[in-house]
């Protein structure tokens, strides 16, 4: 049950890693790239660390408990991290004048 | 008893990341839990004005905001992965840059909704500043659900007057 467990979150954190890379690689300017890398990352990397803290539930003790807490804690920073690092990147592209794309329309609004 | 606090946060992680609990270990890690919160309490609890139950208020209401925004994470890595393999995509994206106010006056409270955007499907935020929001959205269906939802639950969060 508990092996059940850990291979399904690793292999849905595997799948959104690997659509996230196809969207950096497929989307068509800095800015959509950014969705992709910024949004996917976070998730995915939960889910691969969920599911260590669930295989440590094989043998249960204090040691085993205090580095599921550590994983619960990287788990949290990488959620307070990656939204802030994506919004150091695309500030700075935006900052130096990046052009959306827009779909061949006259962009409306960049510096 | 903002340095209490920083203490007992601090001497709590001590614990967690030592992992030992003899003598020598209890004693290091008090001592320098209690330097550390005699010399930096002010940096952890910024606003001085706060009252604790105000505070004790607003991480309640922001841990109940947790789940929803742990929905809005799965929906939007969905919607990437979706766009990501999809054929056609550009057909999909229409992105667009727009602009717009905040009624969210604290700063903390403007952190949390610039992340929140971030992390939400479709959308990405640029800049902040003095309240203007500056997000990047990757069609007009995106577009048009800012700041709405999102932004009711944070003012009823942090939006609470003095």
């Amino acid at each position: 049950m508990i092996d059940f467990l850990v291979v399904v979150l690793f292999v849905i954190g595997l799948l959104s890693f690997f659509s996230t890379t196809i969207g950096i690689l497929r989307f068509p300017d800095f800015y959509s790239r950014m969705h992709a890398a910024g949004k996917g990352d976070v998730f995915s990397s939960v889910a691969l660390l969920l599911g260590l803290v669930v295989y440590h539930f094989h043998h249960p003790s204090l040691g085993g408990t205090l580095v599921a807490i550590k994983i619960l804690m990287i788990s949290l920073f990488i959620f307070l991290a990656s939204p802030t690092a994506t919004h150091a990147i695309i500030s700075a592209g935006f900052n130096s004048g990046v052009a959306p794309w827009t779909k061949g329309k006259s962009p409306e609004e960049h510096k | 008893m903002q340095i209490f606090y920083t203490f007992i946060l601090l001497f709590s992680f001590w614990l967690l990341l030592s992992g030992k609990f003899d003598a020598f270990h209890l004693t290091l890690g008090l001592l320098s839990s209690l330097l550390v919160s005699f010399m930096s309490a002010d940096l952890l609890f910024h606003d001085q004005g706060k009252s604790d139950s105000r505070r004790c208020r607003e991480l309640w209401r922001f841990i109940l905001y947790l789940p929803w925004l742990c929905k809005e994470i799965i929906v939007s890595t969905v919607h990437v992965a979706y766009l990501a393999l999809h054929p056609g995509m550009r057909k999909l994206l229409e992105p667009q840059v727009i602009r717009f106010h905040t009624r969210i006056k604290s700063e903390i409270g403007q952190v949390v909704f610039a992340n929140s955007i971030t992390l939400t499907p479709g959308t990405i935020t640029i800049q902040v500043e003095d309240g203007e929001f500056i997000v990047h959205a990757l069609n007009s269906k995106f577009a048009e659900g800012l700041p709405g939802e999102m932004e009711e639950r944070l003012l009823r969060i942090f939006g609470e007057v003095e």
